[in-house]
């Protein structure tokens, strides 16, 4: 329990720092949103109608700018073959570094995506279900993430490729996740199958994940 | 199954069941094209665009089939370390991309006559449209790694995890509202589809099968010697500099 922590505490420190991979993610994902104003035109209706399911896709685009990060740093100093080698249960040190990588990407995307609600023109009832959908949807993300990061762990520079190899799991994430975010009390349509469902893959991504990806490292190594 | 984990062995049943293979897949080809396309009767809503279903809907079968035995494959090497499990699912993944395009190809054509519209962004297309990006990963993967033996296992690994994608597709029809018919072949209570357009579908879907046996045993066999050479040319290359610099 105490490794545990300590990897999510140091990976933490990590990403908050200089060079780490929070701010790039989160400027990423700004500038999107910018480049989608910029392409749609400055009708703030028709941005507030689509601003959700934006949001959600531009989130996206984040999380997979930061996959590259996961394990290169770790593998180019070589404490990834000491974490795998000392590990007990790698899945456990697996799931450590994904509950990192949400805490330093997924949470604060999610938090971001509240502020920049307000560059589209976010009506105040859709905040609520934008935050929430996020909050269930982006640990997927980071879990999907840190499976094709453990994948492409032993290849130079494979941050397009896993990129490439991730983004297809994504589509259910997205599907329920951006049904959620549009689903504000004046839609009428009661959202609560699409939050279980989103629930339920989120969850099922915690199970398999962690052992996927500690199989991909171990098979990555020699 | 387990005898064939002697490539020799394979590779005598294979020379045998190649030709066997494509000479059934070039009969049920001529046999379903002809039932399609002349002897079964034209639609009374679609007209003769209905005839696209029988190139259409066994692709689309295919594409499935394709991925769910990458999986078993996949799933085979990691569990018992079948020699062949790995290639085998390596060399069905290139004639599943096919399959899947072709199905996404003749899709569009099928729905713009009939739907009026080329793309519909509807449950069934899109999640044949990740399948086809499923595959793509796949194959991009097994590129990029250039130790073959490790290829295989990160590869399996990608594979069994995307394979949890091909019930969604499945079954994405009831789960969500959707243009596309809900599933007429397949179903309890038997076919809602008239006999005399089922066979040449049944035709040409085992026309298909056929084909894509007799391709998976080529690639396998092509993979197999690919390997083969590159054992030889390393080996080559180690008794050569030993001669150089004894």
């Amino acid at each position: 329990m105490k490794r545990f922590s300590a990897i999510i505490m140091r990976d933490l420190r990590l990403a908050f720092r200089a060079g780490g991979g929070t701010w790039p993610s989160l400027v990423f994902f700004a500038l999107i949103i910018l480049d989608f104003a910029l392409a749609i035109g400055p009708d703030i209706r028709l941005l507030s109608r689509i601003g959700a399911p934006l949001l959600w896709g531009s989130a996206l685009f984040g999380v997979l700018v930061s996959i590259d990060r996961i394990f290169q740093a770790d593998l180019e100093d070589g404490s990834l073959e000491i974490l795998i080698a000392t590990s007990e249960f790698l899945a456990l040190t697996v799931l450590a570094k994904a509950i990192a990588h949400w805490l330093s990407v997924g949470l604060p995307l999610t938090l971001a995506a509240g502020a920049l609600g307000l560059l589209v023109g976010l009506e105040g009832a859709a905040f609520g279900p934008l935050v929430v959908s996020l909050a269930i949807g982006t640990p997927a993300l980071s879990l999907v993430a840190v499976l094709g990061a453990a994948v492409t762990a032993s290849l130079k520079r494979a941050g397009v490729l896993a990129s490439l190899l991730v983004a297809p799991f994504y589509t259910p994430v997205v599907i329920f996740g951006a049904q959620i975010a549009n689903s504000g009390p004046g839609s009428g349509d009661t959202s609560l199958p699409a939050l279980l469902i989103l629930a339920a893959f989120t969850l099922f991504m915690l199970i398999i994940v962690p052992i996927a990806a500690a199989f991909a490292l171990r098979f990555g190594q020699n | 199954m387990f005898d064939l984990a002697n490539p020799e062995k394979f590779f005598a049943l294979s020379r045998r069941l190649i030709p066997v293979m494509a000479a059934l897949a070039v009969i049920l080809f001529a046999a379903g094209l002809w039932y399609g396309l002349v002897a079964s009767p034209a639609d009374y809503q679609q007209g003769d665009s209905v005839r696209i279903m029988y190139v259409h809907v066994p692709a689309a079968w295919m594409a499935l089939f394709c991925y769910t035995m990458m999986a078993v494959s996949s799933a085979a090497g990691f569990i018992w370390k079948h020699p062949l499990a790995d290639i085998s699912a390596k060399a069905a993944a290139p004639v599943g991309l096919v399959f899947t395009g072709l199905a996404l190809g003749t899709g569009m054509i099928w729905g713009k006559p009939i739907w009026n519209t080329w793309w519909a962004w509807d449950a069934r297309l899109t999640s044949v449209l990740v399948l086809f990006f499923l595959y793509a990963g796949y194959l991009a993967l097994w590129e990029a790694i250039e130790d073959k033996a490790r290829a295989a296992k990160l590869c399996a690994i990608m594979c069994i995890i995307g394979f949890i994608n091909v019930p969604i597709i499945k079954f994405s029809v009831d789960w969500w509202y959707s243009l596309h018919q809900p599933a007429s072949v397949f179903r309890a209570g038997g076919p809602s589809i008239d006999p005399s357009m089922l066979t040449p579908l049944f035709l040409m879907a085992l026309a298909y099968q056929f084909l894509f046996f007799a391709l998976l045993l080529i690639a396998i066999r092509n993979e197999w010697m690919r390997r083969r050479i590159a054992r030889l040319e390393r080996l080559e290359m180690r008794v050569m500099s030993e001669l150089v610099a004894p």
